[in-house]
């Protein structure tokens, strides 16, 4: 891997000057990502936050051939270019010849978990060789913050509104990342972007293999989470130390944890500085919160026995 | 009489009022700009009336949900704009040939693709009409105040009922987003209609009784067992390859909407008696119009408006007798020219027709529609 001093040596490959907000965790993910295709890239971008943020005309942030094309079907568009880039390559006409091209598709929570799942579950079966890399921010923040099915069980969104009755969204988050490995494809990760250095080891890893690889990216998101632009950061690295967002790994089908927080903090550290989760610091809802790190430890616990074995 | 409650509505706002005051108790839908504010009133309100709301996981899911809803019995709505509209289609076609009662929506953005999402357009006219396949009834309210669609909205939900058929209302960007002053009906204000329902026992009951040009529709889990298919039927709902039931059944789901024209059709008409130059317009482009034709009167040009606030079907006998007495219609449209084309079928030659056109995410101002105008005169 890369050095820190390689690394930023580097030209980005997503510019500064685009139009994301500041303290959005969308811009460092796709830079460690693009950074470790390491030659020529091709990226789809499905509609949010991202596509919107980097390609108001007349200016866009990205250095590389770049396309977007509706909510669904990021990962169905990357599906054609990479298709007919192995034709091309088969019958010799690419200019370039037998340059090695990387793809990746980029998509939110909204354009992954949801309306996108069927066009990713179709190229994962397929086989194509790609990345896709979902920035998971838990939420439809480009619309306004609606929730999704990545969307944390008790948050309050404008379509699951905290209320006397009901304390903001009352459904379990979907497992993306284990959905996506039962297609047996040959990587699948969980990644953070204060791990710089983790998430850089894993992109390569699945800009490497031979086949579809999937990342899914823990992003803050100042607006949605109603935090501080400056704790960004600090907040990703919450979400892991209190393991509500493990850092694993499925390679061929052998899960691997690749962070274990020597200190396993409690949940609530990562949910008081966030607006969206204020109603459970009342006093009637201490319950909740009980049972929100039940779930937690359960959910962390049963990653744990899975830790070095084959899935 | 209650004290009337007077409050400042976003017109998406509105739309929410109007559909809980129609009945409205189950809406599914997905976010889209510009009409998820509709959706998320819906997430407020709903569930402390009793009512459901679910967000689904696509624009697809958010159509089928609601038909699923209503025919458990529950007036139900969706919401969206262009892109997500054109991903509804087929469930469209579906509540129209299932004869399932629906109101969708479209709160109409710059296309196609996913063009401006937060610029006013009106590029749904024909997707409202031709969207999904194959020839099925449409009918289709286009407001053009905020107090107008809570009430268009309530209207959309009445006619849903009354003829069993998907509703939809239209509006673009500037009145779903755009505030007016609205005054809350009270109850029994407005009528409200509800479908009709079996008077027969459950073992003589066809959902799709030939008895009727529009039979009466029993809930799921009523005791009334039927069955629903989007394959053509005969009158028990199961599959059919009869093609003269087939053909019977074309032709009734488009009658019960075509011989009832003129209880659907609705028209403003302003200074139409002697005007020379009629402008023909709907939604926040008629709110131009309507300035253009006094600015118009000042000058002494006799300018008229006429409004359509159902688009489809399309009035074609408020534009036929326009057209056999004026010099020519203008129509002003944000699209490039989709209400146009029809004015000119049902004109006939009678009268000049010419379209004024936008497509660059802006409105058509007064100002423009005055200068059209003048060129005919």
């Amino acid at each position: 891997m890369a050095t820190l001093k390689e690394l930023s040596k580097q030209q980005e490959l997503l510019s500064g000057g685009h139009r994301l907000c500041s303290g959005c965790g969308i811009p460092p993910i796709v830079r460690l990502i693009l950074r470790a295709a390491n030659g020529p890239v091709v990226a789809t971008t499905a509609t949010g936050c991202l596509e919107v943020g980097t390609t108001i005309y007349p200016y866009t942030a990205w250095r590389i051939p770049w396309i977007h094309s509706a909510f669904e079907n990021a990962a169905a568009t990357i599906s054609g270019i990479e298709s007919a880039y192995r034709s091309l390559k088969k019958q010799g006409k690419l200019p370039g010849g037998d340059k090695d091209i990387k793809f990746v598709a980029f998509g939110g929570d909204g354009g992954t978990y949801d309306i996108g799942i069927q066009a990713l579950s179709g190229a994962l079966e397929r086989g194509h060789n790609f990345l896709y890399v979902c920035y998971d921010n838990g939420a439809y923040m480009n619309t306004g913050i609606q929730r999704s099915s990545a969307t944390p069980m008790l948050s309050n969104t404008t379509t699951s509104p905290a209320g006397k009755v009901i304390p903001g969204k009352q459904q379990w988050r979907k497992d993306l990342t284990r959905i996506v490995a039962a297609h047996n494809i040959p990587y699948a990760a969980q990644a953070s972007p204060h791990n710089w250095a983790d998430l850089s080891k894993k992109a390569e890893k699945a800009m490497k293999v031979n086949g579809p690889a999937f990342m899914n990216v823990m992003s803050p998101c100042p607006l949605g989470w109603y935090t501080k632009p400056e704790d960004s950061i600090k907040l990703a690295k919450l979400s892991v130390d209190t393991c509500y967002w493990p850092l694993y790994e499925i390679e061929d089908g052998v899960l691997k944890i690749t962070y274990k927080p020597k200190e396993k903090k409690p949940l609530a550290e990562w949910l008081k500085p966030q607006g969206r989760f204020k109603h459970l610091f009342k006093p009637e809802n201490a319950n909740l919160l009980e049972e929100f790190q039940k779930r937690i430890d359960m959910e962390w616990q049963r990653l744990l026995d899975l830790d070095g074995k084959r899935l | 009489m209650a004290e009337k409650k007077k409050k400042l509505l976003q017109g998406n706002e509105a739309c929410v009022e109007g559909a809980l005051y129609a009945g409205c108790r189950f809406y599914a839908g997905y976010p889209i700009t510009p009409s998820t504010e509709i959706m998320e009133g819906m997430s407020v309100r709903l569930p402390k009336l009793g009512g459901k709301f679910i967000q689904m996981e696509d624009e697809i899911g958010g159509i089928a949900a609601a038909l699923g809803g209503s025919l458990a019995g529950l007036k139900s709505m969706t919401a969206t704009s262009g892109p997500g509209f054109s991903l509804k289609q087929e469930c469209i076609g579906y509540a129209c040939l299932t004869e399932i009662p629906l109101v969708i929506v479209d709160v109409m953005r710059g296309g196609p693709s996913t063009g401006y999402p937060t610029g006013p357009s009106q590029s749904d006219i024909m997707q409202a009409k031709w969207g999904t396949h194959g020839d099925h009834p449409v009918i289709a309210l286009t407001p053009s105040t905020v107090p107008e669609i809570l009430t268009e909205t309530i209207r959309a939900f009445n006619l849903a009922e009354q003829f069993r058929t998907p509703v939809m209302v239209l509006y673009d960007e500037i009145l779903g987003h755009m505030r007016e002053p609205v005054t809350i009906p009270n109850p029994g204000e407005f009528a409200v209609e509800d479908r009709a329902k079996p008077e027969v026992k459950p073992e003589d009951y066809y959902p799709y009784d030939d008895k009727f040009l529009i039979a009466p529709l029993a809930p799921f889990g009523s005791g009334y067992r039927f069955h629903v298919t989007g394959l053509n039927h005969k009158q028990d709902g199961f599959p059919t390859n009869d093609s003269k039931v087939i053909r019977e059944n074309n032709l009734r789901i488009m009658r019960k909407v075509d011989i009832n024209r003129e209880t659907i059709w609705k028209n403003e008409e302003v200074m139409l008696d002697d005007a020379e130059v009629v402008i023909f317009t709907v939604g926040s482009t008629a709110r131009s119009a309507r300035f253009a034709v006094n600015e118009l009167r000042k000058v002494g040009v006799k300018a008229g408006l006429l409004r359509p606030l159902t688009i489809w079907p399309f009035p074609d006998r408020a534009v036929a007798e326009i057209s056999s007495r004026v010099k020519a219609i203008i129509v002003p449209e944000l699209n490039l020219g989709q209400m146009t084309l029809e004015v000119e079928r049902v004109a006939k030659g009678r009268c000049a027709v010419e379209g004024l056109y936008r497509v660059d995410g802006e409105p058509i101002t007064p100002s423009q529609i005055f200068h059209e105008v003048r060129k005919y005169l």
